[in-house]
């Protein structure tokens, strides 16, 4: 059976092992309907038309998977980010694991998606938000169909949340192929501060595809730092849907380190919704063998005096593959906005490739708006320069490599956050140098 | 130290260098001097080992070991060191990583440990004084937005830093003022010693009224063509290239 009939033939048993009863169940029948009619993105898309989803959907994914693989911390404490105190929300397999997380009702909710769904008191949030922004697309109504468990995050107004908070989902293996449809709601009141990390996590090399969507509102003047760890293993793959609403004044920002995985196709997305808001999205990609990347970005500017910057680099060996399509819209409405974006890329290889694309939709006269993509490869004097004083030609270009991410890592603020992205890098280029740049 | 015999080396098949004979023994100063297109540069990229320069023939012998096929690196953990005519900048790696690094680097290949934080930053702050380098210098962006006169300056830091066996500076007074040139040159005379040597690559005598060298050679179509003392610089700055040339050519 292809894998659009199997997840359509599901849902109902999917339904019925959930809570028919729920508030949400009208839009996971209407999200069924959309997914039957749209079904997966192909690359007669203008969207998909550098990404290929044929290699990762021709496994037989399992949709209900068992639960019965006890993990213990220390087998999986390499995921986290280290010496940090934070909130925890674990997953295995799709399903919550109580003894690996911590969260709270303390002043804030830092708490699950299905608890979310099922009690009264969530049920105004849930109404005025859930599903309110994510995209009526195959692959997003896939997950609001299938939509069940997740992060789920309230903070209040005037909450300076200090602590972090790390989502992290693993996949153990126990079936021979597993599909996962995570879904998070985090709303972010008035003056308030959070700061998330997500992270996906396969533990053995059996297929596992991730069809995320996350939600995120950031209300008059919240602030939301956001940072995606992309560093699965080779036998994962990721589409990662993330839709941002914001209010008045509020500063989003998602940092996307993408070192891992199959194919990881990102589609982030910001409304700006209110005037002075900032948008940030920055990303590092390096990946190498016949990994792919696709960064599609949209920032929607819809009122004036509001900004957005978008910084991608990226690092391309082998047979990899990227791409990065940014699209700016700039409604008539929206004076004064200034948008920046900029995707800087090297090729290590002649096998590897980049198709980069900005989109810029502008219909306001008074805005600034900027935009530049550079391919290139790395500079042979640097490297000579630097091998002349001692340092290792694989060191040598590392150095290189690194020194032309930097200013990307230069904005995240927790250094836990940035000492872990350092040494993945320094992992992923197989060198052991201190990059304290 | 350095033995150089009969070196033919060219880059996309244009012959450059066309039969080098050059001994350098410790404690020595050497000054390669030529008109531009001589091979001066290339002479220094090849003993410090850039790979797009082909030895074709010849040998370059390092304390009695052949390094013609060695990589930059090797010839770096060897005690060579080059100062570059025009070092590159690199945004994103700071002066001091980069040689905390390269130090390191070094240290590593002879099967060292890293040299310890207090002990790396003592020899940081007594060789940044040594060249009068500004400590805020530091944390910059390697040569990124440097004047001529600091990315000299830092080559000579550098140098100062990994104190190698040999040195070959490369036009290191190309684009220094007097008083920068006098700071350079008088790192270079604190670093000499018995034991190591430095080849001077220039245009002028300038800068070899401070670092006086023990022999003068003569570059001239990828040979050298005549060979004195310091004096030979002298009349070369008054008189020019023109008569060497012509005495090559009778």
């Amino acid at each position: 059976m292809e894998l659009k009939e199997k997840l359509v033939s599901s849902f109902m048993a999917f339904e019925n092992m959930v809570d028919v009863d729920s508030p949400v169940h009208d839009i996971r029948t209407e999200a069924i309907k959309t997914f039957e009619t749209e079904g997966f993105p192909t690359k007669r898309q203008e969207a998909w038309k550098y990404t290929s989803l044929n290699s990762i959907l021709k496994y037989d994914y399992s949709v209900f998977p068992k639960h019965e693989n006890a993990l213990e911390f220390k087998d999986i404490k390499k995921y986290f980010v280290h010496n940090i105190d934070a909130y925890k929300i674990i997953f295995i397999d799709g399903k919550y694991a109580s003894h690996l997380s911590q969260t709270t009702h303390d002043g804030i909710d830092v708490c699950l998606m299905s608890s979310a769904l099922a009690k009264p008191k969530y049920r105004l949030v849930i109404e005025n938000y859930f599903n309110k922004i994510a995209s009526k697309d195959g692959l997003s109504s896939l997950n609001t169909a299938f939509s069940a468990e997740g992060a789920y995050i309230h903070i209040p107004k005037n909450k300076l949340v200090e602590k972090p908070i790390q989502i992290i989902h693993f996949s153990t293996g126990n079936e021979s192929a597993l599909m996962l449809q995570p879904r998070n709601l985090i709303v972010v009141d008035e003056n308030s501060h959070v700061q998330i990390i997500e992270r996906h996590q396969s533990l053995t090399d059996n297929p596992v595809l991730t069809n995320s969507v996350t939600e995120i509102f950031t209300n008059k003047r919240a602030i939301v730092d956001y940072y995606k760890i992309q560093n699965d293993r080779q036998s994962a793959s990721l589409i990662d849907n993330t839709f941002i609403n914001q209010k008045q004044e509020s500063i989003a920002k998602v940092h996307t380190f993408s070192f891992g995985g199959k194919l990881t196709r990102n589609n982030l997305n910001f409304y700006q919704n209110g005037e002075r808001i900032d948008s940030t999205m920055k990303g590092i990609t390096i990946i190498g063998a016949k990994q792919h990347v696709d960064h599609n970005t949209l920032v929607h500017h819809i009122e004036p005096n509001c900004e957005s910057h978008q910084d991608y680099k990226g690092i391309f060996d082998d047979r990899s593959t990227g791409v990065f399509n940014g699209k700016v819209i700039v409604e008539k409405e929206a004076q004064k906005t200034n948008a920046y974006q900029a995707n800087n890329n090297i090729l290590m290889s002649d096998k590897a490739s980049i198709n980069t694309k900005p989109q810029l939709e502008i219909f306001a006269d008074d805005v600034k708006c900027s935009h530049g993509c550079t391919i290139g490869q790395l500079d042979e004097n640097a490297l000579f320069y630097l091998r002349s004083r001692g340092i290792p030609e694989k060191e040598a270009r590392a150095l290189l490599m690194f020194a032309f991410s930097n200013n990307v890592l230069d904005s995240v603020k927790i250094p836990e956050i940035k000492n872990s992205i350092t040494k993945i890098i320094a992992n992923k280029l197989g060198v052991n140098i201190g990059f304290d740049l | 130290m350095l033995k150089i015999k009969n070196l033919h080396a060219s880059v996309e098949d244009k012959a450059i260098l066309r039969g080098i004979d050059l001994h350098v023994k410790p404690g020595e100063v050497h000054a390669i001097m030529g008109p531009n297109g001589s091979g001066k540069s290339t002479l220094a990229s090849v003993v410090a080992g850039k790979e797009e320069y082909e030895v074709d023939s010849g040998e370059i012998i390092l304390d009695g070991e052949n390094i013609n096929e060695l990589g930059p690196e090797e010839r770096a953990h060897k005690g060579i060191f080059l100062s570059f005519q025009y070092p590159v900048e690199i945004p994103g790696v700071s002066v001091t990583n980069f040689v905390k690094t390269a130090i390191n680097e070094t240290r590593k290949a002879k099967g060292l440990e890293d040299m310890p934080a207090n002990e790396m930053l003592k020899l940081i702050r007594e060789k940044s004084e040594l060249l009068e380098i500004d400590r805020k210098f530091l944390s910059r962006s390697l040569n990124e937005g440097f004047s001529g006169g600091e990315k000299k300056r830092n080559e000579i830091f550098q140098m100062a830093m990994l104190e190698p066996k040999l040195a070959i500076l490369d036009e290191t007074d190309s684009g220094l003022d007097i008083d920068a040139l006098r700071i350079v040159a008088n790192g270079v005379n604190k670093l000499k010693s018995k034991d190591n040597a430095v080849i001077v690559i220039t245009h002028y005598q300038r800068l070899l009224d401070y670092i006086i060298p023990d022999y003068v050679h003569v570059l001239h179509n990828g040979r050298i063509v005549k060979t004195g003392n310091k004096e030979l610089a002298h009349e070369l700055e008054a008189k020019g290239y023109d008569w060497v040339k012509e005495e090559v050519n009778a």
